[in-house]
């Protein structure tokens, strides 16, 4: 049989997923499908467009796996835009001039960005806010420009005012309506949103309707004139004023459209031709639009099922959304303007928190119809659950949304309470029941969860809820989830640290006769070493500590294949002065050291042997180097950019801080090793955000990153605070550090860390801005303690003649190891294969004592 | 054994920390000595990690799995009997053990 061909119009998020459900449905591809992409890049996230600010790479935000398309023989032509299809021939052609015959036809065409028709609107300073290419023009702009406006003050223009914010824009709204979000808040919550927003510097003028844009001010290039006869000056303009859907190609062969234009699509996504389907924002069903990506993703499921033969239908959908705007929690469920003829609200306002609550219920009080959330939006999950699964609400509604306090008040939903039904991710469609089928495959971790169902990948709101029904799951299914350290120790790394910290044990010896069995292993000696220096921050030297330690914190540098060790010492924030470059380079000649930049903005002297690492590192002592901790689970170092004292655009002190940090935080033990770095301006050349902790300089201050990560799967950084004073800043990387030593499990990174913590980088903020644990006291606290109690662990050795014994290769001889051997390479050395080495030494020795013959 | 092998003393047993190994030069072997306990057990193993090629054997962490002990190498953590010196990851590879005694608190090993 033939397969069938099928031609796609557009490769947006829809389009994609489309594609995407046949071919998962299919394994073995009944369709020959073509798909024509307008935009010079395949599928990407647009629900995460402005991340694109930070990152600049579109691939972060493809949706398509490289080899995909490929993979599957999708045939994707990139750049081609359909300009006609002619229906009764079944053919589309493009602008190439090629034609693309087809048996069925989906069109996802999308929305194209509405523009008021204000005077003065084609200026080269007006754009728009929806693609990558949008995005690279704005930022140009940005760069030569002090202050913008967007205009619109929905859902999309406030992400565009924060993004503006974030290119260092003095930034405006305007909206045309009296409140803020109309479309999502009610009138308080629309004010409450405007207090925050304006507060976090971004100026809202609401009520305002433009009429022109003249290209001239004494203050910026463009003057904006509104009805009420006031103006605005500003450098550049960016419209979010709502989108229409791209129904152009529909309407030029004769598809049916709606009265406010649209596709017109039945319950099937089938359009007024049985061989066309339409879908996302550029369809029209029962006169309505869907400019989410929710009821999008399952339209395309629709269709998919609908090619395939499978029963299934679009009935509309939930328009609920949260979301973070500027740093702002907001959520919006069903009927949240109240408008349900007798339904009754519920409020809770705190002024001092900037917080707003409401949640719209039935006459009867029996059913959910609506919510609004500004500030806090963390019971969205539970109401939300309340109001798709039609749940039957607690005598007292409004103990939904009261804060709770001493344990009381707070009914929150458990995850047991939800039907098999319940739609947990809304974006892919994920029910409670797909979870709980996945669970009991095997999949018992957060990321497997995420990894074969999808659930929680697209706006991420459902991952507090997704993280409760894996728990309910585990423990309903009777699956145990340990996490002991190793079969000697029946306890977490956190709960050891705790159990150190509270009975102050100093040794391994103690804590295995009191919490463990049998004698230890490779796992937890390190671990617990690792741990009782972060607690206690002792000499990890000591006799009761050597035999826990690996050995390249026995020998203080980084064990080479060869058994010789790498020198680094510390070059804070990458400082290091000619004198002292000087007798580094010195002690490299001297003994014959193999010299590299390492990968951490400092120099690697490299082929030491391990008898020769005291003298090395006596004179580099001596020149006044400390140990750099390379070899330490720890903060290895600070890596940092030019910055403002001497870069013609950084504008904070980047070197300055990043060498305060390095000093403040050196050889404090962590769980993981640890990266920092700081740029001085937008520019990002430190990379601070692919590390553990980002720090880039705004003109008002610092901001605050966490837990990027570089290696072998790189994260970028997540934003944890803005414009943050050096004081607090210090406070809140107290906080944060001493946070991760407490609950990080073994050999975590910061990355991983928080992609496993419950509530991710909101619980995380709520911890370290927020003091939600009332803990950050202790955090610093012990935090002063550590830093405190620093010593450089070179100089300590290197004054206690015990400790150098431990140095020589032999503990009978002052030979060296023969099997080291080196040969040369591009004017250096490097160690030799084994093909290469010389024959090793023949030494006889007097000490026999006498023959035994066995 | 070969015949050749020959009792070595090394070294006072109070070189060696509790719970740590040392390298000893014996008969022209490299041998790695481990002292797990505070008292006179010592193993001894061959110091060259036979998967690295590299010789250090004695700068690894002493572990227990199972009711055995073992060495794990600091280069790639494959660990190592501290009595027959078999592999615990590979079964097809072993390094050499030697015998040990400790006499008037000094060390030596059968090499």
């Amino acid at each position: 049989m033939d397969k069938m061909r099928l031609a796609v119009i557009g490769n947006g998020m829809v389009g994609h997923r489309v594609i995407e459900e046949l071919i998962e449905k299919s394994p073995q591809s009944q369709f020959d499908i073509t798909v024509l992409c307008e935009e010079p890049r395949v599928a990407y996230d647009r629900v995460h467009l402005s991340s694109y600010f930070s990152h600049h790479t579109a691939e972060e935000l493809s949706l398509v796996k490289e080899g995909f398309y490929e993979k599957h023989q999708v045939k994707v032509l990139i750049g081609e835009r359909a300009i006609t299809i002619n229906r009764a021939e079944k053919v589309i052609h493009t602008q190439t001039g090629r034609a693309v015959y087809y048996d069925k036809l989906v069109m996802a065409t999308g929305s194209y960005p509405f523009v008021p028709p204000i005077k003065g609107n084609e200026s080269k300073d007006c754009f728009v806010y929806r693609t990558i290419e949008d995005l690279n023009a704005i930022e140009a702009c940005a760069r030569r420009s002090k202050s913008g406006v967007v205009v619109g003050g929905g859902l999309l223009g406030l992400e565009a005012a924060g993004a503006l914010k974030a290119l260092g824009i003095q930034a405006h709204v305007i909206e045309f309506a009296p409140v803020l979000m109309a479309e999502q808040l009610d009138e308080q919550g629309g004010k409450m949103l405007r207090r925050k927003i304006e507060s976090l510097g971004v100026q809202v003028h609401t009520s305002k309707n433009t009429l022109e844009i003249i290209p001239q001010g004494t203050t910026a290039r463009n003057t904006l004139k509104f009805a009420d006869g006031t103006e605005l000056e500003v450098d550049f303009i960016v419209f979010s004023t709502g989108i229409r859907p791209q129904d152009k190609l529909a309407k030029q062969c004769g598809l049916a459209t709606g009265r406010r234009g649209g596709i017109v699509i039945d319950d099937q996504c089938i359009t007024s031709d049985p061989d066309v389907f339409a879908i996302g924002e550029c369809a029209s069903w029962q006169e309505q639009f869907f400019g989410l990506v929710a009821p999008g993703y399952k339209m395309a499921q629709v269709t998919a099922d609908t090619l395939l033969g499978n029963d299934n239908q679009f009935a509309g959908a939930d328009m609920s959304a949260k979301l973070k705007l500027l740093g702002v929690d907001v959520g919006s469920i069903g009927d949240a303007n109240g408008r349900t003829p007798g339904c009754r609200s519920y409020v809770y306002s705190d002024e001092s928190q900037d917080l707003y609550k409401r949640i719209i219920v039935s006459k009867d009080g029996k059913k959910l119809l609506g919510a609004v959330l500004v500030g806090d939006a963390s019971d969205y999950g539970t109401l939300l659950q309340y109001k798709l699964n039609d749940i039957e609400l607690p005598e007292h509604p409004d103990s939904l949304i009261l804060p709770s306090r001493d344990g009381c008040g707070g009914a929150k939903l458990g995850a047991d309470a939800l039907p098999e039904s319940a739609q947990i991710c809304s974006c892919f469609d994920v029910s409670k029941g797909h979870i709980a089928a996945a669970v009991a495959d095997g999949h018992t971790t957060m990321s497997a969860i995420k990894e074969v169902t999808k659930a929680g990948t697209g706006c991420g709101g459902c991952l507090p809820l997704i993280s409760q029904v894996l728990n309910a799951e585990l423990a309903k299914q009777g699956i145990e989830v340990k996490n002991h350290l190793c079969e000697h120790f029946e306890y977490s790394r956190q709960e050891l640290y705790h159990l150190i910290k509270i009975e102050g044990i100093k040794t391994f010896t103690e804590l295995l006769a009191k919490y463990g069995k049998g004698y230890g292993c490779e796992v937890c000696k390190p671990t617990i070493g690792s741990l009782l220096a972060s607690c206690w921050n002792e000499y990890v030297l000591t006799p009761e500590h050597n035999g826990l330690q690996d050995t390249n914190d026995i020998f203080l540098g980084n064990m080479q294949k060869d058994g010789t060790y790498s020198v680094i010492p510390r070059m804070s924030a990458g400082e290091v002065t000619p004198k002292a470059l000087s007798v580094l380079a010195q002690v490299a000649q001297d003994y014959d050291l193999y010299t590299k930049v390492t990968g951490a903005q400092r120099i690697g002297l490299f082929g030491a042997r391990k008898e020769d690492l005291p003298a090395i590192w006596q004179t580099l002592l001596d020149a006044g180097f400390e140990t750099g901790q390379a070899y330490a689970k720890a903060l290895r170092m600070v890596k940092t950019c030019v910055g403002s004292t001497w870069c013609r655009f950084g504008v904070q002190d980047s070197v300055g801080l990043g060498a305060l940090l390095e000093n403040r935080y050196k050889g404090i033990r962590t769980p993981h090793k640890m990266k920092f770095g700081v740029s001085g301006c937008t520019r990002e050349c430190a990379e601070a955000q692919g590390k553990d902790l980002g720090i880039i300089a705004t003109d008002s201050g610092w901001n605050m990153y966490v837990c990027g990560n570089g290696g072998m799967k790189p994260q970028h950084a997540v934003l944890l605070a803005s414009d943050l004073d050096q004081t607090t800043l210090l406070q809140y990387v107290d906080r944060f550090m001493m946070f991760y030593v407490r609950t990080a499990d073994k050999l975590t990174r910061t990355s991983v860390w928080l992609n496993n913590l419950e509530g991710g980088i909101d619980y995380l903020r709520d911890v370290i801005v927020h003091d939600k644990l009332e803990i950050n006291q202790q955090l610093e606290a012990d935090m002063s303690k550590l830093i405190a109690s620093y010593e450089c662990e070179w100089a300590k050795t290197l004054s206690d003649k015990d400790q150098l014994a431990r140095f020589a290769h032999f503990i009978n001889s002052d030979l060296s190891d023969d099997n080291v051997q080196f040969v040369p390479e591009r004017g250096q050395k490097r160690p030799a294969f084994i093909t290469e080495k010389v024959p090793t030494y023949r030494i006889q020795l007097d000490n026999a004592l006498e023959e035994e013959t066995v | 054994m070969s015949k050749n092998n020959k009792w070595f003393s090394v070294c006072e047993l109070s070189k060696i920390y509790p719970a740590t190994g040392v390298c000893a030069l014996v008969n022209d072997k490299q041998v790695a000595l481990f002292r797990p306990y505070n008292d006179e057990q010592i193993f001894a193993l061959n110091n060259m990690d036979p998967f690295g090629q590299a010789n250090v054997l004695s700068r690894g962490v002493i572990c227990q799995h199972g009711d055995a002990l073992w060495v794990a190498s600091p280069l790639k953590k494959q660990r190592f009997n501290l009595t027959d010196g078999s592999c615990l990851e590979n079964a097809e590879i072993a390094v050499p053990a030697y015998q040990t005694r400790v006499k008037n608190g000094v060390v030596e090993v059968l090499a």
